[in-house]
């Protein structure tokens, strides 16, 4: 076991290192997109319209844009090398500080959406699979393609609609916490787990009811793939030879159903839920902008929008980061789930 | 002493398909009496294995017992529910696959796996459970049982899995076994010691077994019984030496005819009026190659090594004459595939060279060796004929294909006529060639393969496996065709099998691979007849042959 275990980790750090050289792909291709894009930050930072000629070379000046590309491009690697992201022109902070600020929010919504969109999603393809077309199977297949359907910010006005406006279950859809409550002391950066480490269930109930309806909205356009993959694994798995092995020594249906036939089609899943969670965390933009969610989503388009290039570098440069981790860690659970995987 | 176990009466059994219900058994009767092995012969789609899943109540969704009753112990299995049905699961009867790889689960430990079995049917507790699997595995005789509790199947042999699978079915001692197919897929020797161990285990136990195989010199090696099915019927019921001696069923003197013996010839296998067209090629005298001439294929020295660096082959020297047919026999794993796609240059070889009619092709890269002049003189025919046809070339494009890339046929009448004349060559009905392989048969598909790797007339043939995955009458007539072939274009044919009765019969001279080396060569029948060493020997012994009477009276 602790062999199977030691090579996941080997194969791992080899798959890590081998995403560095992506990583440092990325990283010029923004910065030189960010180039080519049409208009002058330095315009538009400038104090207003009526900026002089003066004042505006001298933004450019502080900003380093009077250099060649290639040169800004050495400085701007030497920069991330030393850990500085550069400086947000919107809020005039450093962009590793406004990313450190926001990002817990986003991680917190992501996992949070594919928590709720698994535990859907694989009872739902379980389901399906053990009756394939029955009356069940069907209405997984209808739920699964309204989900689809449905754009996300419309799915997300449609619960405000109901659970805010008409019902009033939910609170006002503006950001983690409303203004009034204390935040505790910041240990995780997920509300939700900092107001349990600090005790105060009522923050943490405050914060769990603004974060069910962007986590809900953002799931439900993810159950489909999550539940067909679910379904197609499953029906592979229920019809091999070893379930017929195991039913044919009389295992009981919970063991043959669970243990046989779902621990072997849960394997692909672990996949899709990684891919599936990295396409959250970069789109979940949409969801964001209807809950007012401070996450680096809404962040990184608005400062797109405003041709601040530090932030959107540092936004793309943390997604990369945050994709290879992901399949990381997808690499990691499946060696552990899969004996055959670490053999190779 | 003899106690009725099982009664299967009328039983019918049907499958709904796309094309309304299928009949897969119907009226079949049988009884197994306790202790008693006994054989159920019967060639693909016979409906043997079919009978087994209605037994043991592991038919899929799509088929049910639409007739008749399955009566064990006086008990009506087919209407048992819940519960009921579990206690007979496993502990009364159990069964045994043909894969026994798959029919493991792949992520669980083996011992597990047992033990999942063992508390299913036994209130004890998770330690007792382990400890009896333990005992289980050395039952089983697999070496190092401790270490062998935490592994998984794809850790083990295939020879071993099945051996784990027998562990989990006799876990809890249960009355009736049915093993279907249990060591097809398996090498010859590891095929016998899994049945030895299968019938010792059975005797020992005084569980009676019915064996489900296509393989009547299996069955007829290791029961006294056999029931022969034909189209969901029992077409025949006698014991094993009746049977053998004096069939009286049509489908049972065919089925007992097409088995390869260790004194049959090729044309033995096949009844009267399939032999016709055979005889009179038969008669026409091979021609020796004249003395001097140079050999055809000549291999110096041939190794392969994979990347984890140990070598799949190594030291490997052959020549062929022109119109001569090479066997090379081995275990799995003796480098025997390896060794034939590296001559059919598919694989590049690590060292050594290969000499075909005077010129070097070991160098030239395998990915190049298309465009070479001599690759219409290398054909191949692949073990599985439906792996090998392209699922969307019709029987006439898979023909045409080789004579279009390799001779640089246009599409029009002249490729028209060449197709129908190979085909016609094989024996494959003109009407077939606007076919996709999944309307055809296997001896058909097996057909087009052949016509496919002839239709450029080739020098040199070689052959993977090419009948194991057909039944044996089919596979006589496919041996047949191969032979008929030889004789008539002088095609030398490199035969790579595990069937050691089909390379006798087939192959002028044989190869003995083993663990990637040469072990043993020579002419066929005196090698087979007088091996000289003794991994050869045991590969012959190993053969379940259809024994004559007084092996089989010396153990009555």
């Amino acid at each position: 076991m602790t062999t199977g275990l030691g090579a996941t980790m080997v194969r791992a750090g080899r798959r890590l290192l081998s995403s560095l050289p992506a990583l440092f792909g990325v990283l010029v291709f923004t910065f030189l997109l960010m180039r080519v894009l049409p208009g002058d930050p330095a315009v538009f930072f400038a104090s207003g319209p009526n900026a002089g000629k003066e004042e505006i070379e001298l933004i450019r000046k502080q900003m380093g844009l009077d250099k060649s590309v290639p040169e800004q491009l050495v400085f701007h690697l030497s920069d991330i090398g030393h850990g500085n992201l550069g400086r947000s022109m919107m809020t005039g902070q450093p962009v590793l500080k406004d990313l450190r600020e926001r990002l817990p929010a986003s991680l917190e919504l992501t996992f949070t959406a594919l928590l709720i969109a698994l535990i859907a999603a694989v009872p739902l393809g379980v389901i399906a699979a053990l009756r394939p077309g029955s009356v069940v199977d069907h209405g997984v297949r209808l739920f699964c393609a309204l989900g689809v359907c449905v754009p996300t910010f419309v799915s997300g006005l449609l619960l405000i609609y109901v659970f805010y406006y008409l019902l009033g279950l939910a609170p006002d859809p503006t950001g983690r916490i409303d203004v009034f409550t204390s935040l505790p002391l910041q240990r995780t950066g997920f509300l939700s787990i900092d107001f349990l480490l600090a005790g105060d269930f009522e923050g943490w109930w405050a914060a769990c009811k603004q974060l069910i309806l962007p986590a809900v909205s953002m799931a439900l356009f993810v159950i489909a793939p999550l539940a067909r993959i679910t379904r197609a694994s499953m029906l592979v798995s229920l019809g091999s030879d070893f379930v017929r092995t195991a039913r044919s020594v009389g295992l009981s249906w919970r063991k043959v159903v669970v243990t046989y036939a779902l621990r072997n089609a849960i394997l692909p899943v672990i996949t899709i839920a990684g891919i599936v969670f990295s396409t959250m965390l970069g789109a979940n933009v949409l969801v964001e902008k209807v809950f007012s969610w401070p996450g680096v989503a809404s962040y990184a388009l608005d400062a797109l929008l405003s041709s601040d290039y530090a932030p959107v570098q540092g936004f793309v440069l943390l997604m990369a980061s945050l994709f290879v981790l992901v399949n990381l860690m997808v690499d990691i659970c499946y060696g552990i789930a899969d004996p055959r995987v670490s053999i190779e | 002493m003899s106690k009725e176990l099982l009664r299967i009466d009328d039983l019918h059994v049907a499958f709904s398909t796309r094309r309304g219900m299928v009949e897969a058994v119907r009226g079949l009767t049988l009884t197994v009496e306790a202790g008693e092995m006994l054989g159920l012969v019967g060639e693909s789609g016979s409906g043997k294995s079919v009978t087994g899943f209605a037994t043991t109540r592991l038919l899929d969704a799509a088929g049910r017992v639409t007739g008749g009753k399955v009566l064990f112990r006086g008990q009506d299995v087919t209407k048992l529910r819940g519960d009921d049905l579990r206690h007979l699961q496993g502990a009364a009867m159990s069964m045994i696959f043909q894969n026994p790889r798959a029919a493991l689960n792949p992520i669980r430990a083996i011992g597990l796996q047992i033990a999942d079995a063992i508390l299913t049917h036994k209130r004890i507790s998770k330690d007792a459970a382990r400890a009896e699997a333990l005992d289980l595995l050395r039952a089983v005789h697999i070496r190092d049982p401790e270490a062998r509790m935490n592994a998984y199947p794809h850790e083990l042999s295939g020879g071993m899995c099945q051996r784990v699978m027998i562990a989990i079915a006799i876990s809890c001692n249960p009355a009736l076994l049915i093993a279907d197919e249990p060591t097809t897929g398996l090498d010859v020797t590891t095929q016998k010691v899994v049945m030895d161990l299968l019938a010792d285990i059975a005797a020992a136990r005084g569980m009676a077994t019915i064996l489900i195989t296509h393989d009547l010199g299996l069955a007829a090696r290791y029961c006294r019984r056999i029931a022969v099915m034909e189209r969901g019927r029992i077409v025949e019921e006698a014991s094993a030496r009746t049977l053998f001696s004096a069939p009286k069923h049509a489908y049972t003197k065919r089925l007992v005819a097409a088995s390869p013996t260790a004194t049959s010839r090729i044309e033995d296998l096949v009844t009267e009026e399939e032999r016709e067209r055979y005889a009179t090629v038969v008669s026409k005298p091979r021609q020796e190659p004249a003395h001097g001439t140079p050999p055809l294929l000549e291999v110096r020295k041939l190794a392969k090594r994979f990347d984890q660096g140990s070598a799949a082959v190594a030291d490997f020297s052959m020549t062929m004459a022109g119109g001569e047919s090479v066997g090379l026999v081995g275990e799995s794993g003796s480098g025997k595939s390896t060794t034939s796609r590296m001559i059919c240059r598919l694989i590049d070889p690590s060292e050594g060279d290969i000499v075909f009619d005077g010129q070097s092709i070991g160098h030239v890269a395998s990915r190049d060796f298309h465009r070479s002049p001599l690759r219409k003189d290398i054909q191949m025919v692949f073990q599985d004929p439906n792996e090998s046809l392209n699922p969307r070339f019709t029987a006439f494009d898979c023909i045409a294909h080789p004579l279009m890339r390799l001779d640089g046929m246009r599409a029009g009448d002249a490729l028209r006529q060449r197709v129908e004349e190979c085909a016609e060559r094989v024996g494959l009905p003109l009407d077939l060639l606007p076919r996709f392989p999944h309307q055809l048969s296997g001896g058909q598909k097996a057909r087009v393969g052949i016509a496919r790797a002839v239709a450029c007339r080739p020098r040199l043939l070689v052959l993977d496996e090419p009948t194991a995955a057909l039944d044996v009458s089919v596979q006589a007539v496919v041996l047949q065709l191969l032979d008929r072939l030889r004789r008539e274009n002088d095609i030398a044919l490199l035969f790579v099998s595990h069937d050691l009765n089909v390379v006798r019969m087939l192959c002028d001279r044989t190869i003995v691979l083993r663990n990637g080396g040469i072990v043993e060569q020579g002419e066929s029948r005196a090698l087979f007849d007088n091996p000289k060493t003794d991994y050869t020997r045991k590969l012959v012994e190993a053969i379940p042959h259809i024994e004559t009477g007084e092996v089989l009276a010396a153990a009555l």
